[in-house]
């Protein structure tokens, strides 16, 4: 019966949703007052169907009602409570209509909160996102029903991957989803914009607040996902340029230049056409990447229901974005207007660079993920495009783009900024830069090393430099988006740092121990003390007890789990983490010796400095939240006074 | 006259920015284009020492040897052809004798492959197309499934 309303509501979602589309357009052209609330209590309507279906699906996972095929194959009777909620989202079904109730909720909030000021274009971007939601819902209905029952129910469930069993897995998604919905909102308004032939001023500053929490959020899912990878795969790695992540890192990139391209388009009208461009590809983006990770047309590491008649649909559905809205750029953007113009040195000119840089690196990726497939077309197949491709054609735009990162925000808008005083203040971050080269270069580290070093000598000088010009600690209370900015920007040094420390490690160590037997690498002695049984309440475990010697004596304890249930096994990585970096310790399969003693494998590497990843990680979405608040905050007091 | 010289360097910086692109992409494809075969495509296409190449099948049962000072040794099969793999690296938890794998590597003198890495994906139910494919044109594989 719960399946039976659940599909219903969706249906329901779906209805209103087209009445969101036409109340909309017509509250749009007719100015209607009418049809304005018509639209937005359709939004509100469908936004309560599919989140009530989404809390139905939730029970239906609470109850383990097998007689639904979704829930069948994606939970278990021995699950824990927590992951049959988060195996809500876990599969296909479940995590589009997750993505729906996004949608729909992105629907609501354009109606509600969006645009005071001008009805209009509010009333004509809750319709086109009536659009998006017909699209994706009639995709969830029709090809992708969560609530599909199944004939032949089973006992027990399938689903029960315990490496899914994880809580960065089980918020990774939500997160991640918010972020790529919530760029939909600037799809919507960007087009609405164009529509009504409002300028590129009024468009930017509609659709910069939404992209900068949907940037924010996916900044926060993708950081969520890397670090799954590291600790739970056991792979020792945070970033496989594989095709499912490099489908979250384009969007991201996309993101980060609509939110630079918008704010100089709100200053001075600038980049106009480019911001406008830039929010309908965004949203196209997320879209692809949705289609790449559940198509299956790409090889990847990472595992989703995989089915090729979803993926046509989800194709459709991307061709409908992305073609209708550069037709409509195409047709509309010469009406966005003319900027103010700026020179060369001015902070406009850079964050056009940045945002070129941002593209060569959106673009490159975008080329190497596409291109095994684009060779199939020539009937060339299976070819796949190594990590070596990414990491070459990635590493220098970013580079490019750390070395502007610190001057942009010393320039003025429109006028030129680079005078004696900057010359001279540079010149200032260019010691440490140099000294932090010198002293890699004694170290007898490699010229990409030594580069990397002096290139963060100077970043961190530049964004320190930031804070002292404003004298943020104290007027960090008023002055959100300026320190939003400032984290954000010392985010991504951290993380380029993290990146570049990273890439200097060691390659790791197998070796198979028997007791009392040792692995040394550089600064450490690991010696296998012991393998004892560690079973818990649904899986059977062998865990190895590892004493660690680095001039003091520490122990390490790996396990490796066997869930007889799901049939799998499962490494539950041990991790020393320091300042200096993480020895990271992983337990593999046992082997008889010819004298009868038992090795176990043991996988070792030494991760550098891999906090600063985390950290780089969390001030970006502190930076985003911030920033956001402090929009908030201005709008407020305009509103006010 | 200002604000057309200021659109040329504009245009002249993205103009580079482009050809920096395309240029690097091109260049670092060349490196990294990394070839799938399946056994049988092995033995007709002779790939050469050392080239890095991917290839795909099944494990074969009672194939898997585990060195005792660690690694492993095993034999990847489409039922037409069969490669014998060597991999001093740690062996997914997925990995499983008679289900799909994936190895990535360069064939060794001694004509045996040594994978750099090996690929099973974290969910059983799943066979890589590339490898699906193969085992179908070798007729071992008469499954459907999400390949349809």
């Amino acid at each position: 019966m719960i399946a039976e309303i659940g599909r219903y509501l969706i249906a329901l979602g779906l209805a209103f949703s087209l009445l969101q589309i036409a109340a909309g357009w017509h509250a749009a052209s007719a100015k209607s007052q009418m049809a304005a609330n018509l639209a937005a209590r359709s939004a509100y309507t469908a936004l309560a169907g599919v989140v009530v279906a989404f809390a139905l699906l939730i029970v239906l996972f609470l109850q383990s009602d097998f007689s639904v095929a979704y829930v069948a194959n994606h939970s278990h009777v021995d699950k824990p409570l927590f992951y049959k909620v988060a195996a809500t989202w876990g599969g296909h079904e479940g995590s589009m209509l997750l993505w729906c109730a996004l949608l729909v909720g992105v629907g609501a909030a354009l109606a509600r909160f969006a645009l005071k000021q001008d009805e209009q274009l509010r009333n004509r971007a809750v319709s086109i996102q009536g659009l998006l939601q017909v699209l994706f819902l009639g995709f969830l209905a029709f090809a992708s029903n969560p609530f599909d029952r199944l004939l032949d129910i089973p006992i027990q469930g399938a689903g029960l991957n315990p490496i899914l069993q994880d809580p960065a897995l089980a918020i990774h998604p939500p997160t991640l989803y918010i972020g790529y919905v919530g760029l939909s909102a600037a799809f919507s308004l960007a087009a609405a914009g164009l529509i009504e032939g409002r300028g590129g001023r009024a468009i930017a500053t509609a659709l910069r607040p939404w992209a900068l929490i949907a940037w924010t959020a996916l900044t926060a899912g993708i950081a969520l996902g890397a670090w799954w990878a590291y600790y739970e795969l056991g792979w020792g790695g945070w970033w496989f340029w594989d095709p499912v992540e490099n489908a979250s890192f384009m969007p991201w990139l996309i993101a980060a230049a609509l939110i630079h391209s918008s704010i100089a388009t709100e200053k001075s009208g600038n980049f106009a056409g480019w911001t406008a461009f830039l929010a309908i590809m965004a949203f196209s983006m997320s879209t692809m990447g949705a289609f790449l990770v559940r198509s299956g047309v790409l090889t990847s590491v990472h595992a989703f229901a995989l089915d090729p008649e979803r993926g046509l649909w989800i194709l459709a559905i991307m061709t409908i974005l992305a073609g209708g809205g550069l037709t409509l750029f195409a047709l509309r953007s010469g009406r966005l207007g003319a900027g103010d113009g700026f020179a060369l040195t001015s902070r406009e000119a850079f964050i056009g660079v940045n945002n070129l840089l941002l593209a060569a690196v959106a673009g490159t990726v975008l080329f190497g993920t596409l291109y095994p497939l684009i060779m199939t077309a020539f009937g060339v197949t299976g070819i796949s495009v190594g990590a070596a491709y990414f990491n070459a054609t990635a590493t220098p735009f970013l580079a490019a783009l750390l070395v502007l990162l610190p001057l942009a925000p010393f320039l003025p808008w429109k006028k030129d900024g680079f005078n004696r005083r900057l010359a001279m203040r540079a010149a200032v971050w260019i010691l440490p830069g140099v000294l932090s080269g010198l002293w890699a270069f004694m170290l007898g580290a490699s010229p990409v090393a030594i580069a990397s070093a002096a290139l963060a000598g100077w970043t961190i000088a530049g964004v320190f430099a930031d804070v002292w010009q404003h004298r943020v600690l104290q007027e960090l209370g008023a002055r959100f988006s300026l320190a939003g900015r400032i984290l954000a920007h010392a985010g991504v040094v951290a993380i380029a740092l993290g990146a570049v420390a990273d890439s200097t490690g060691a390659p790791e160590t197998v070796r198979a121990l028997a007791e009392g037997e040792q692995i040394e690498i550089p600064n450490y002695t690991l010696t296998l003390d012991g393998v004892r049984r560690a079973d818990g309440p649904n899986y059977l475990a062998d865990e190895a007890r590892i004493v660690v010697d680095n001039g003091r004596l520490s122990e390490l304890l790996p396990q490796r789990r066997f869930y007889s249930a799901a049939d799998t096994t499962t490494r539950e990585v041990a991790i020393n983490s320091g300042f200096g970096g993480d020895l990271y310790v992983s337990l593999g399969e046992p082997r008889a010796r010819e004298n009868g003693d038992i090795a176990y494998e043991v996988r070792v590497s030494f991760n550098p400095m891999v906090w600063l990843l985390g950290l780089g990680a969390l001030l970006i979405v502190l930076g985003g939240l911030m920033a956001s608040l402090g929009r908030a905050l201005s709008v407020k007091r305009l509103e006010a006074g | 006259m200002r604000a057309r010289s200021q659109r040329l360097i504009m245009v002249s910086v993205a103009a580079v920015v482009l050809v920096a692109a395309i240029g690097l992409a091109l260049f670092a494809l060349r490196d990294a284009i990394v070839l799938f075969y399946s056994p049988s495509e092995v033995a007709a296409a002779h790939p050469g020492y050392g080239e890095r190449i991917r290839i795909g099948g099944l494990v074969e049962d009672g194939s898997v040897e585990r060195p005792a000072d660690g690694g492993a040794n095993f034999v990847v099969t489409d039922g037409a052809a069969t490669i014998r793999v060597i991999y001093a690296g740690s062996l997914p938890d997925l990995f499983r004798e008679g289900q799909g794998v994936v190895v990535e590597g360069a064939f060794l003198h001694s004509g045996e492959f040594e994978a750099s890495s090996v690929l099973a994906k974290h969910d059983e139910t799943y066979m890589p197309p590339e490898v699906a494919e193969a085992l179908r044109e070798s007729g071992v594989w008469q499954g459907g499934g999400e390949e349809e």
